[in-house]
């Protein structure tokens, strides 16, 4: 039961993890937070999942495009909802974020209707046993890639020349554009990245769950939000371990607590970490 | 080199560079010196496209930087070690320096540049992988001029390169900047400490709230009652010596 249900957290974890890591990125490069996120993480999984319900796309190529959609809109939105804003007081562009996640929603309830679809393939997912455990390979699944994702972003950023100009920009913009590094395109290619990873994370959830629908980002959007706070914002470890962290204790406490208060556990945690720590686990702009 | 033509500038309404003329001529060192707040930085920013001007013209190997940003100033050939050295903290010492080098695309000169680079300041390549954050002050002003030398400057713009640093390390930058300048570098100093740069220097100019009241040949400014009362004081002795 217990490791039943540390599964069950590290699974949806994984996937705030993935989400969190968007918004600590961007705000590590802009200083603000793109509430639209959540519509993001929609966007990915809609594409995706009207790709494979024409039938003609096999599956790897709509997770693909899924997550392109997903990086197009995010690039797309920081161009007219955040970078028109810039040097504004920074309320401005939250608001501003807040509009284009209540648009999109209100959009994809107008194309695709309210209802919940089904992912339109199936899978041959079973429940394996490890160690005496029971261990459901769908959930295996979605651990390994949310990971393996995470591995490429820290390659990416810790590795890439491109990586480095994206923290050198974070830290100190200035100093960045004194060595030729164009911010603009940096903040672009983090707008990409970290809109990819949540297109992803939308994919996941909507095999996990088995349903996709406008609303389905918002829940999600919410608590990566915690996640990021919870690690320290910014931070891509402490992103990830946010993520993980929280979806462990909302699993947790849904089980030894109530059911009822699953929701509340995510948020409760984010209340907590603004009254203790604000600054979450792991500090840090551009690590 | 380059040219500063009665340069205007400043911050939101506030005037600070009230028409600067200047220049730098190829493999010359001019030092440029002045009190706090006299608009050093601000020059500096000026010329490096952080702050455009509101006057005046800015002149690069012929070309004009007024409307230029300072991305695309740095691939003309200018570089700055600005001031309190603004190494990227959480980056390690060579992604510094490699970061330096980013508009280059001669991609196998700069792996040779990095090794030299390296093998002139051994402790750069000591603390390679450590986080730039981690260095002492001395030993990041080292990197900043590194960094900035990844850049193949044709012209080095340093902004008070001995702020802060204990007499050793100061003496130190300084080695290396009369070597950079025996090697033949163009360099333009900006420095309250007078005393150093003054001897370093081949011209200098002096700024007081946002006007050049004095320039000339770096001995005769040395030897200038006003430069030595203002400027050569006590307060920078003991720091020099
Ligand atoms: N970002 C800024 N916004 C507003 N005013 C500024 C800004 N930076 C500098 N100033 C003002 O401009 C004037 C010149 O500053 P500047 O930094 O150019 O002086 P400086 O000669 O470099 O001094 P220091 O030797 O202390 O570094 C000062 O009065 C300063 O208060
Ligand atoms: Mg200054």
């Amino acid at each position: 039961m217990f490791f039943q249900q540390l599964i069950n957290g590290l699974t949806t974890g994984s996937v705030y993890a993935l989400i969190a890591l968007g918004y600590t990125m961007i705000y590590g490069i802009l200083g603000l937070i793109n509430f639209a996120q959540g519509e993001i993480y929609m966007c990915g999984a809609f594409v995706a999942v009207l790709l494979l319900a024409t039938g003609k796309v096999n599956f790897f190529l709509a997770v693909a495009l899924g997550m392109g959609a997903a990086a197009l809109l995010g690039v797309i939105l920081e161009r007219v909802a955040f970078r028109p804003l810039r040097g504004f007081h920074p309320l401005v562009p939250l608001i501003s974020a807040i509009g284009a996640s209540i648009f999109l929603q209100s959009l994809a309830l107008l194309l695709f209707g309210p209802n919940d679809r089904p992912f339109p393939i199936q899978f041959a997912f079973t429940t394996i046993m490890i160690a005496g455990l029971p261990v459901s390979t769908l959930q295996m699944t979605i651990l390994a890639a949310a990971l393996g994702f995470m591995g490429l972003l820290i390659v990416f950023v810790r590795y890439t020349t491109y990586g480095k100009a994206i923290v050198a920009c974070a830290l100190d913009r200035d100093t960045a554009r004194l060595m030729g590094i164009n911010v603009d395109r940096m903040v672009s290619l983090t707008f990409l990245l970290g809109s990819a990873l949540s297109g992803a994370a939308g994919i996941m959830m909507a095999i996990y769950y088995n349903a996709t629908y406008p609303r389905m980002g918002l829940l999600p959007g919410l608590k990566a939000f915690s996640a990021a706070i919870l690690g320290g914002v910014g931070s891509i470890p402490g992103a990830i371990l946010g993520g993980l962290l929280l979806g462990v204790a909302e699993s947790l406490g849904a089980a030894y607590i109530s059911s009822g208060f699953k929701d509340a556990i995510a948020f409760a945690i984010l209340i907590l970490v603004l009254l203790l720590r604000p600054q979450g686990i792991l500090r840090g702009r551009g690590d | 080199m380059l040219t500063l033509k009665s340069v205007q500038a400043g911050y939101g309404r506030l005037p600070v560079l009230k028409g600067i003329s200047l220049h730098v001529r190829s493999g010359e060192v001019v030092t440029l010196i002045g009190g706090n707040g006299a608009g050093k930085t601000t020059t500096l920013r000026t010329i490096s496209g952080l702050l455009p001007p509101r006057k005046g013209a800015v002149e690069f190997a012929g070309q004009d930087l007024t409307r230029l940003p300072p991305e695309r100033i740095v691939t003309l050939g200018l570089a700055l070690v600005p001031e309190g050295r603004r190494v990227f903290r959480t980056l390690s010492v060579t992604a510094n320096l490699e970061l330096g080098a980013y508009h280059r695309r001669d991609k196998s000169e700069v792996r040779r540049d990095l090794e030299e680079i390296r093998q002139r300041f051994p402790i750069l390549k000591e603390r390679a992988h450590q986080a730039a954050g981690t260095l002492s002050g001395g030993e990041q002003q080292i990197l900043a001029i590194g960094r900035a030398l990844m850049a193949r400057p044709r012209l080095l713009m340093l902004d008070e390169p001995s702020m802060g640093l204990a007499p050793r390390m100061v003496t130190q930058v300084y080695h290396i900047l009369a070597e950079l300048k025996a090697q033949g570098t163009t360099i333009l100093l900006v420095e309250q400490n007078a005393r150093a740069a003054l001897k370093v220097a081949d011209r200098g100019y002096v700024l007081e709230t946002g006007r050049i009241i004095l320039d000339g040949a770096a001995a005769d400014l040395r030897d200038d009652p006003e430069v030595q009362r203002a400027y050569l004081g006590k307060g920078y002795q003991e720091v020099w010596e």
